[in-house]
C-alpha cells in the first residue's frame, strides 16, 4: 500500500468575477503529490497554474473542493508550505544572512525556543549559505546581488524553516538562460539533499521536464489539469539529457498539447494571413 | 601590418566627456560637477539681483539690494532679537509637523494595509485636504484660542491630511511578494505589519516626512496671522504694514535657508539610516 499523499487537491474550483462573463480559474482540479516528489506544473498563461499553487500555499482562497496537506485542510498560509516567488520577495533592508534567518524573528518559529534550537537554526543558516554558494555574499544586501544570486537567497530563506513542501512560482522566470541552467542543477541538487517535496510552476516546457519527476499540464478556459506525464529520465539529471530522444519526444508532445489547448490556432491563422498579405 | 588602434579616433578628454555627459539623458553626473552646478543655480539669481539693484534705478521700496537685506538682517539679529523669532517659528513648525506625523504615520499604515480602513477614511481625508487651511483660522481661534497651540493647530491642519495620504501610498507600494513571503514563513498579522510593511516602507516614509516638513514651513506665515507677536512669519506681516521691503526679503530668505538646512539634514539622515540604498552613490 502506498502512503497517503502529502498534498491532495480534491475537486478544487475557483471563479473570478469579471466582465462580460465570470472566469473559471480552476475547474475540478484533482492532484496528488507524494512525499519527496518533484512535480512541475506547466501550461499557457491563464491556465490557473499559479492560482493552484497559491491556493495550496494558502495565499488564495477557492470556492469548491478541498486541499489537504498531511491530511489537514488548508485554511491559510503557514510555515509548512514555503513559497519562492519570481522576484521582489527579499527584504532589501536586511543582509543575505538576516534574510535567511528572518524566520527567527517570528513567534511561529521561536515558541519554546531553547539555546539548542537557536544553535541549530544558526547552523542551518550556515549550511544553507554553503549549499547555495552564498558564503562570500553573506553580509551583502540583496540589491548588491545579481538576479540569480537573489533567487538563491530566496530559496535558502524558504528552506530555513524546514518546510514540508516547497512551492515555487516561476522562480527563474526573470533570469537569463545561462543562469537558469545553473539554477536548475542547483535546485535539483538541493532538493535531493534536503529530500524536499517541490511543486514548481513554470511556462517553460524544457524546464518543466528537466526538473520534474512528473509534469502536470494545465489548460485554460476553464483552468484545468489536461494531462500528466511521467518523465522517462533517470532520477539524477544532467544537462546532456536535454538532447536525449526521450526528452525531445516528451517536449514535442507537451508543446503540441499546449498549443492544442491554448487556443493558439487563431494566432497562427492570423500570422498566416499576414504573411499571405505581405506576399501579395 | 597596420596598428588597429592607431586609426581609432582619440578618446575624448575628461572635460569633453563631462560636457557631453551634461546633455545625456539620465547619465550619471560627476560629484564635483554636480556641486558646481548647484552653486551656480543658487548664486546666479543672487548675482542677477545684485546687478539689477546696482545698475537699474529701482526704488528700494520695490526692490532692496542684497546689501540692504544683509544690513537689515544684522540689525534684526543685534537689536530685534532675531534668534527668538527663529526659535519660536522653528518650534511652531516642528511641533505642528511632529504632531501630524505622530497621528498620520500609524493611520496611513492602517489605510495602506487594510482596504476596510481605506474605504472608511480615505474619501473623508481627500475631502478635507482640499479645504484651505487659512479659512480655518477663525474656527481655530474660536475653538482653541489665540495662544501657542492655535499656531501649531494651523500648521497641523495644513500638513496632516496630505501626510496621511502620502504615508498610505508609501505603504501600498510595499511589494505584495514581500508580504506573502512572510505569510508563508508563518508570520502573524502584527509581525507582518511591524517586521515587513513598516520596515519596508521606512525609506519612503522618511522622504514623505521630509517633503511634508517643507509644506509645514509654507503654512508658517498663515499660522502666525493668528494673534502672534513673535516669529518669522509675524515679522514679515509686520514689515508689510510698515512697507519695510528689506525685512520682508530677509524673512523670506531666512525661511528658505532654514528649510534648505532641514531638508539637507533629512537627506543625511536618509543616507545614514538606509545605507544599502545609497551604496551606489559613493564615487
Amino acid at each position: 500500500m502506498t502512503p497517503a499523499p502529502l498534498v491532495q487537491c480534491l475537486g478544487v474550483g475557483k471563479t473570478f468575477a469579471a466582465r462580460p462573463a465570470p472566469i473559471t480559474a480552476l475547474s475540478a482540479v484533482d492532484l496528488q503529490v507524494q512525499d519527496g516528489e518533484f512535480v512541475t506544473i506547466v501550461g499557457a498563461s491563464g491556465c490557473g497554474k499559479s492560482t493552484l499553487l497559491r491556493a495550496i500555499g494558502g495565499l488564495e482562497g477557492f470556492d469548491s473542493g478541498r486541499i489537504l496537506v498531511e491530511g489537514r485542510a488548508v485554511r491559510g498560509p503557514g510555515p509548512d508550505r514555503a513559497m519562492v516567488f519570481q522576484n521582489y520577495s527579499l527584504y532589501p533592508w536586511l543582509t543575505v544572512t538576516q534574510n535567511i534567518r528572518f524566520t527567527r524573528r517570528l513567534a511561529a518559529h521561536t515558541a519554546g525556543r531553547t539555546s539548542a534550537s537557536v544553535e541549530s537554526a544558526l547552523g542551518r543558516c550556515d549550511a544553507l549559505l554553503r549549499l547555495m554558494g552564498l558564503q562570500h555574499v553573506a553580509q551583502a544586501h540583496p540589491n548588491q546581488l545579481s538576479g540569480g544570486m537573489q533567487q538563491r537567497v530566496a530559496i535558502a530563506r524558504a528552506l530555513q524553516g524546514r518546510p514540508r513542501i516547497l512551492l515555487m512560482d516561476e522562480p527563474f522566470g526573470a533570469l537569463d538562460a545561462q543562469t537558469r541552467e545553473v539554477m536548475h542543477d542547483l535546485i535539483l541538487h538541493v532538493s535531493e539533499l534536503e529530500r524536499s517535496t517541490v511543486i514548481f510552476v513554470t511556462h517553460d516546457v524544457e524546464e518543466a521536464i528537466y526538473l520534474g519527476k512528473r509534469v502536470v499540464l494545465m489548460a485554460p478556459r476553464p483552468g484545468r489539469i489536461d494531462s500528466v506525464y511521467d518523465v522517462p529520465l533517470p532520477a539524477h539529471r544532467s544537462q546532456d539529457m536535454k538532447q536525449a530522444p526521450e526528452f525531445l519526444a516528451l517536449r514535442r508532445t507537451i508543446l503540441d498539447r499546449i498549443r492544442a489547448t491554448a487556443g493558439m490556432k487563431t494566432d497562427l491563422d492570423l500570422l498566416q494571413q499576414l504573411s499571405g498579405l505581405s506576399a501579395l | 601590418m597596420r596598428d588597429a588602434t592607431a586609426a581609432a579616433p582619440a578618446a575624448p578628454t575628461g572635460l569633453a566627456r563631462q560636457l557631453r555627459a551634461l546633455g545625456s539623458i539620465r547619465a550619471p553626473l560627476d560629484r564635483r560637477v554636480g556641486t558646481a552646478l548647484a552653486l551656480v543655480g543658487l548664486l546666479a539669481p543672487l548675482l542677477a539681483w545684485l546687478l539689477v539693484t546696482l545698475y537699474a534705478s529701482v526704488n528700494k521700496v520695490f526692490l532692496p539690494g542684497p546689501g540692504d537685506v544683509a544690513l537689515r538682517l544684522w540689525h534684526w539679529w543685534s537689536e530685534d532679537n532675531l534668534s527668538a523669532d527663529i526659535g519660536i517659528s522653528v518650534f511652531r513648525v516642528v511641533a505642528g509637523w511632529a504632531l501630524s506625523a505622530l497621528i498620520a504615520v500609524p493611520l496611513g499604515l492602517l489605510i495602506g494595509t487594510y482596504r476596510s480602513v481605506q474605504a472608511l477614511l480615505e474619501p473623508l481625508t481627500d475631502f478635507i485636504r482640499y479645504m484651505p487651511a487659512v479659512a480655518f483660522i477663525p474656527l481655530v481661534m474660536l475653538w482653541i484660542g489665540i495662544d501657542e497651540s492655535s499656531k501649531v493647530a494651523i500648521i497641523f491642519i495644513g500638513t496632516f491630511f496630505q501626510m496621511v495620504l502620502m504615508v498610505a501610498e508609501d505603504v501600498r507600494r510595499v511589494p505584495m511578494a514581500q508580504i506573502e513571503a512572510a505569510q508563508t514563513m508563518g508570520a502573524t498579522r502584527g509581525e507582518i505589519l511591524e517586521q515587513v510593511i513598516f520596515a519596508s516602507a521606512r525609506p519612503a516614509l522618511l522622504d514623505t516626512l521630509r517633503v511634508t516638513m517643507g509644506w509645514a514651513w509654507t503654512y508658517l506665515v498663515v499660522a502666525e496671522l493668528v494673534a502672534a507677536n513673535s516669529g518669522l512669519g509675524y515679522a514679515i506681516i509686520k514689515a508689510q504694514r510698515f512697507l519695510q521691503t528689506d525685512k520682508i526679503f530677509a524673512g523670506i530668505l531666512l525661511i528658505g535657508a532654514i528649510g534648505l538646512a532641514i531638508d539637507q539634514a533629512f537627506r543625511l539622515a536618509h543616507r545614514m539610516a538606509f545605507p544599502w540604498l545609497h551604496a551606489g552613490d559613493r564615487r
